[in-house]
């Protein structure tokens, strides 16, 4: 058991159980906490992969931003301070037999793949993952296209945020 | 040596869960907090198969900030949706919002 | 490679033949290392925290034409000792229905987001603690754990006042790091990189703030409303909202907020000094010891605290909806288009001898704040005639 390993199956167990405590907490509140903790696993996961902007843009962006959001939603969203209910629907256990099944069906799926066991390769000295990143992201031979177009996407989503969530008085 | 098959578990079982989590709660911001573990699996998902294919082909991490910016758009208009429903009926439980339903 | 050159490299190294001497593995010496140099780092700073404290009561006193803190020890220093005493003996009450695992861990956070900071900063050429290549990118995604910080206090609080104070906060913080992000592109453009080191590097020829002063204005700004100083300070304005996010909080855990405050602005200042002014640089003192380096930052950082104390206690607070409207009307359009014109410029200028580039650069920031004051001006005269009638131009009686 190497290091990484170790570490890898801690951050592992840390994220999938936050997950879970996402889908199954009674309070809403608790569960976009619960979110934040899953995002921070998944942003530790990536700076193990070396992919250390998209760790830093996961930070910035999904906790930073769109977790709170949801904090806002959560409490725009509520009649008081307290909650109401169970939070399961009627038929959960359907959910939750569809979603036992498609993590088995994947797992199988997975099975018949050759390339399971590859380990990763070392990354060539000098390389600079943040340079080239910016530099397939505006190069008009590689990703400017999907680059802008999810600008468009974005201005149109906050468009359409502004004038659904519009007051009007 | 981290294998790449334990990545594939891990981004497997998030999105499993996320999965779960839409299909058995009541509450509409629940369900968009389900969507946001699924769109967390697969991003996982592409980074892995970034580092551990052709770590010089920038595909898997331009995929996955795509990624980033429509999970943003997507949470920010359905958020505002379900603000906009609440306004308007005072519930945000998925079940009692069936107007449209025959 | 003497300890006055290089003095973690040598204190690491000595350290780690003690260790695997007494039979550690070197992996493990190696973290046990890494974690006393974290530990050492920490200390240093809360030990600066606690001069701080007194630093900001002695400042404040001048500005308001009075002494300050001068009975306990010689000029007041031993006072801060005194508050936290104070602070650590007082009761630790947790208000009914509070949410106890959110509202314990909101000052943590807290506390944490300012402490993660430091992980990034240049403090000499050889003591750094992670060169990071995204450095710039780091310190807001560390605002941003402060920002969840101040909504989980708000909430957890069980009151209404809190609740309050953490949702205006937060929309201010959040609203800001907008200018913040777009203003930190611009070291990036002229260093090439966004780590903190290679910017503290490009600043040999000149210090960024002559290329570029309205990039240091606004991210001075920025930087306040991040800090939820005043005039920024909707969060805590006592004549409004009694305190905000920390009503509840007492004893303690209130001092981990208030101090983290202190550090975080202190912070804040040293980074303005990374970016704009030159970091450890100073004509070549920090080639000879990095002590003087770590000097030099420190009285750089001092000073830019200095200024933003100037601006809290002299400005009076800002209205949340001018605060809001002042950020998206005014300050995110100066900001992307200070970016679009210091990249235009930078491109237009990019081979021409620095005795043409810095003045044409400086002259470029000075006519765009100019233009845009000019549009301010316009509008809000416009916004003002419609809501009072034209003005009256005065006639010369006899």
């Amino acid at each position: 058991m190497t290091g990484e390993q170790i570490i890898f199956l801690v951050v592992a167990f840390f994220t999938l159980g936050s997950g879970l405590m996402v889908v199954t907490t009674g309070n809403l509140v608790h569960a976009a906490l619960w979110l934040i903790s899953t995002l921070f696993g998944v942003a530790v996961i990536f700076a193990l992969l070396d992919a250390g902007f998209l760790a830093v843009v996961q930070v910035v962006v999904y906790i930073g931003a769109i977790a709170i959001l949801f904090i806002f939603a959560v409490m725009l969203t509520r009649k008081d301070m307290r909650d109401q209910g169970p939070q399961m629907n009627r038929n959960w256990w359907i959910g939750a037999l569809i979603a036992a099944s498609s993590f088995g069906g994947l797992f199988f799926l997975l099975r018949g793949w050759n390339g399971l066991s590859r380990t990763a390769s070392a990354i060539p000295s000098g390389f600079d993952a943040v340079n080239e990143l910016g530099t397939a992201l505006v190069s008009p031979t590689a990703y400017v296209l999907p680059f802008e177009v999810a600008s468009v996407l974005l201005v149109a989503a906050l468009v359409g945020a502004v004038y659904l969530a519009f007051n009007r008085k | 040596m981290v294998p790449i098959s334990w990545y594939l578990t891990l981004s497997a079982a998030l999105f499993s869960i996320g999965l779960f989590g839409v299909l058995s709660r009541r509450n509409a911001v629940a369900i968009l907090l389900g969507i946001e573990l699924m769109l967390n699996a697969v991003n996982i998902n592409l980074a892995a198969f970034w580092r551990y294919g052709n770590v010089m082909d920038m595909a898997g991490q331009v995929f996955a900030i795509i990624v980033f910016a429509v999970a943003a758009a997507e949470v920010a208009v359905g958020l505002a949706l379900v603000i906009s429903v609440y306004r308007k009926r005072n519930t945000v439980i998925a079940d009692d919002i069936d107007l449209m339903k025959w | 490679m003497s300890f006055w050159n290089d003095p973690l490299k040598t204190a690491a190294d000595w350290l780690l033949g003690i260790l695997t001497g007494w039979g550690m593995s070197e992996i493990a010496a190696q973290v046990l290392i890494g974690f006393l140099g974290v530990l050492l780092l920490l200390a240093l700073l809360m030990v600066l925290d606690i001069f701080l404290v007194w630093v900001e009561r002695k400042v404040v006193s001048r500005f308001q034409d009075r002494i300050g803190p001068n009975r306990v020890g010689p000029f007041g220093l031993i006072q801060p000792f005194a508050d936290i005493i104070k602070l650590l003996i007082k009761e630790d009450i947790t208000p009914t229905g509070a949410d106890r695992v959110v509202y314990n861990l909101a000052p943590l956070l807290s506390m944490m987001s300012v402490l993660i900071l430091w992980a990034i900063v240049p403090l000499a050429p050889t003591i750094l603690n992670v060169d990071l290549n995204i450095g710039a990118l780091y310190l807001i995604a560390a605002g941003a754990i402060g920002t969840l910080s101040i909504i989980m206090a708000g909430w957890s609080s069980n009151n209404k006042y809190a609740l309050i104070g953490a949702f205006r906060q937060v929309a201010v913080m959040v609203s800001f790091e907008i200018p913040m992000l777009t203003v930190l592109l611009i070291p990036t453009i002229f260093a090439g990189s966004m780590g903190m080191n290679a910017i503290t590097q490009g600043q040999e020829d000149v210090w960024y703030v002559f290329i570029s002063p309205l990039a240091a204005l606004i991210f001075l700004i920025a930087a306040i409303a991040e800090l939820g100083r005043a005039p920024f300070d909707m969060g805590e304005a006592e004549s409004e909202l009694v305190a905000g996010y920390n009503i509840e909080y007492s004893g303690m855990k209130f001092g981990m907020f208030y101090a983290g405050e202190l550090l975080h602005a202190f912070t804040y200042g040293g980074f303005w000094a990374i970016l704009f002014f030159g970091g450890y640089r100073f004509f070549g003192l920090e080639q000879v010891s990095p002590f003087l380096a770590v000097a030099v930052v420190l009285f750089k950082a001092m000073v830019g605290y200095w200024i933003i104390m100037w601006i809290k206690y002299t400005l009076l607070r800002i209205r949340i909806d001018h605060m809001l409207a002042f950020n998206w009307k005014f300050l995110t359009p100066l900001a992307f288009t200070l970016l679009m014109v210091v990249a235009f410029m930078n491109a237009l200028l990019a081979d021409v001898s620095s005795w043409l580039y810095i003045p044409g650069m400086f002259l470029s920031n000075v006519v765009l704040a100019w233009v845009a004051l000019e549009i301010a001006r316009v509008s809000s005269r416009k916004a003002r005639e419609k809501v009072e009638g034209a003005k009256q131009v005065a006639e010369a009686h006899h």
